[in-house]
């Protein structure tokens, strides 16, 4: 048996990417932790608090409050956007010139900035001048969404509707084309319904995809900031106000540092979570 | 089970057809016989798979009527066609069993649930897949999901037809031949109307009663293997088929001869005059012959010699002609003065690459002049 050479320099080539990830991800994040663990009263004095900051974020109603609205949001988005955004795909055609006039149209939304997207639907859904708001209140709903907890989120789960079916329904529609035609010839040799093939052929082949615009969405609206803070403030009162749209109230418009540095974690360690199981869950369907 | 009958069909990818060019298929009147295996063969690009496409019901014919046992087809569905088909690419439900696959035709059919264990199962043997049964198709290799979608077809007893579209391309030589064995005894068995395109002659030849030869749109001839072998009725059959092509020699005719870059070559037959047209003379390397010293024969020089196992493969010269000659095992071939004879009867006249009928046939050939 040869000893394996023992050779260090690999060591040297890691070193950039380490000090990247340490400057921009590992140095910030422990500083967010440093501040979890402490109190200060003024600039650079620093009490240590222990678990204090992490026991009354956990305890805390307010905290409860915007955790339980994100996972509603969440929830609601995903079972709107999924599901519309595979109909769609399912809808557009597979070739011809309107391909390409439907894949321009779908990826419109997705190149618009949130915050113009937040303040496009501000003004959009107000009711005295904005065509959404002002059509509802002429066909005679009563819609007001400063003013009323319901129509704020009605406006904010439509305008994330808006803006990020699109993506699910590109991922989709990849994962459609990649099908070969000869799967739909074997199926209509089969006599297979059109939701046999729905079910046993476009499904399956689009199953890797949707996970993936799965975990997208769930990210992007589990941290979903600007919009809803452009569009209602979290308002009204705080029935729009996301854990994110918290956060930095407790940490800019509070000054809580602790708290909001506990809540940060916290935060960080949820989606972590999820992503780990999104993750094991991919990789598990992989195998099989 | 089903003849299928081919009326005026023609088929172009183009909405509005203008000229020859523009037709995958161009129009053709055919009858293949009900309980027949044929084998559609051709190279890529003749039509084969518009032909197979346009008789499961996947592809509208532009034009022409299609018929099963006289019943007009043309505008049916495949399910209503109630046709089987294989794809080139084994295709099967990656989240269905082995067994829920085979199951899928009868279950979409209603077929009820006693009469479908007992198919299934049976198949299951047929294929060799019993063991694998209850695992996920997803998993298993290329040649047994090729088995499962053959599969798919045959548990279907009562189909008019069962088509098959290179099916064998994906798999791997030895397992080639088992599932060809396979499928022959399943014909025998069964007796359906089998069609099966390739491009491979050999699989053809092995597999088909009959073998129709497909070029640039057209069927240029349907016959047993021999037929093809020895009476090919156009020119491109010659050379698709037999291992070297088929000679094929520009001559002009005199008749009961033919003369070959200044040298006469004896027919079996008598020809009429033809002008205006390009002759040509077609004879296979199986039949010609390397002669002795003292016989008569066709001077010709030699390039080089192949052996190929069973035989060598002599690439020669006639005057100006190259001209494949197959010598058989154990005959020496001379050192100088190489001279061969054409066997007559297997020598076949070509106008515009469609073969010539003589005017006579001829017994016992004169010398030539």
């Amino acid at each position: 048996m040869t000893v394996k050479p023992v050779n260090q320099k690999a060591w040297l080539l890691v070193l950039p990417v380490l000090l990247i990830v340490a400057l921009n991800a590992i140095i910030p994040l422990m500083t967010v932790v440093n501040y979890s663990l402490q109190d200060t009263f003024s600039p650079g004095v620093f009490f240590y608090e222990g678990t204090k900051w992490y026991q009354d974020v956990l305890s805390s109603p307010r905290f409860h409050g915007a955790l339980g609205r994100q996972f509603l949001f969440t929830g609601i988005i995903l079972l709107i956007e999924i599901p519309l955004g595979v109909a769609v795909a399912l809808a557009m055609p597979r070739k011809g010139p309107w391909v390409s006039v439907c894949l321009v149209l779908m990826a419109l939304p997705l190149l618009i900035p949130w915050n113009v997207v937040g303040a496009m639907w501000n003004i959009f859904a107000l009711p005295d001048i904005g065509l959404l708001g002002y059509g509802l209140n002429w066909l005679g709903f009563d819609y007001n969404y400063t003013q009323q907890p319901f129509a704020a989120w009605f406006t904010v789960v439509l305008m994330d509707v808006w803006h990020w079916t699109s993506l699910v329904v590109l991922l989709a529609y990849a994962g459609l084309s990649s099908i070969p035609d000869a799967y739909y010839q074997a199926a209509k040799i089969d006599g297979a319904s059109s939701f046999a093939v729905f079910r046993f052929i476009q499904l399956p082949k689009m199953k890797r995809v949707l996970i993936i615009a799965l975990l997208l969405r769930f990210m992007d609206s589990f941290m979903i900031y600007t919009e809803p803070f452009v569009l209602t403030g979290g308002g009204p009162g705080n029935s729009t106000t996301f854990l994110s749209i918290d956060l930095v109230k407790a940490a800019i418009g509070e000054f809580n540092l602790g708290i909001a540095a506990a809540m940060s974690i916290l935060y960080f360690l949820m989606t972590l979570l999820v992503c780990w199981v999104f993750y094991t869950a991919m990789m598990r369907g992989d195998e099989s | 089970m089903a003849q299928i009958k081919l009326d005026q069909l023609a088929h172009s990818y183009y909405p509005h057809p203008k000229k020859q060019q523009d037709y995958a298929l161009k129009a053709m009147d055919y009858l293949w016989d009900d309980g027949q295996a044929y084998a559609l063969l051709g190279p890529s690009g003749c039509g084969k798979t518009t032909l197979l496409n346009i008789i499961s019901g996947l592809l509208k014919p532009s034009q022409g009527r299609i018929l099963f046992d006289g019943e007009d087809m043309t505008m049916r569905t495949p399910e209503e066609r109630n046709i089987a088909q294989v794809f080139q690419f084994p295709v099967i439900y990656d989240t269905m069993t082995v067994a829920q696959n085979l199951e899928f035709p009868l279950v979409n059919r209603g077929v009820d649930r006693a009469e479908i264990n007992k198919r299934v199962t049976e198949m299951l043997e047929t294929l060799e897949l019993s063991s694998k049964a209850n695992l996920r198709a997803q998993g298993l290799t290329a040649d047994e999901k090729q088995k499962i979608s053959l599969g798919r077809g045959l548990v279907r007893y009562d189909v008019n037809a069962i088509l098959f579209d290179e099916p064998l391309t994906v798999i791997d030589p030895h397992m080639k031949w088992q599932l060809r064995t396979k499928l022959k005894e399943l014909h025998q068995r069964f007796g359906h109307t089998m069609i099966y395109v390739t491009h491979d002659q050999t699989e053809a030849l092995t597999f088909a009663d009959k073998v129709v030869v497909m070029y640039e749109g057209q069927v240029v001839q349907i016959g047993t293997p021999e037929e093809l072998f020895e009476r090919p009725d156009h020119t491109f059959v010659g050379y698709f088929i037999g291992s070297p092509g088929m000679n094929i020699l520009p001559c002009e005719l005199r008749g009961y001869y033919a003369v070959v870059d200044g040298h006469p070559v004896v027919l079996g037959a008598d020809y009429q005059q033809i002008s205006g047209a390009r002759v040509e003379l077609g004879i296979r390397p199986e039949f010609v012959r390397f002669v002795g010293a003292h016989e008569q024969g066709l001077p010709v020089t030699i390039d080089t010699v192949n052996d190929v196992g069973r035989h060598r493969i002599a690439k020669v010269r006639l005057g100006r002609y190259p001209l494949d000659v197959i010598v058989p095992e154990g005959q020496e071939i001379a050192a100088t003065d190489h001279r061969v004879v054409f066997d007559s009867n297997k020598t076949g006249i070509y106008v515009n690459d469609h073969r010539l009928q003589p005017e006579r046939l001829r017994t016992g050939a004169g010398a030539p002049v």
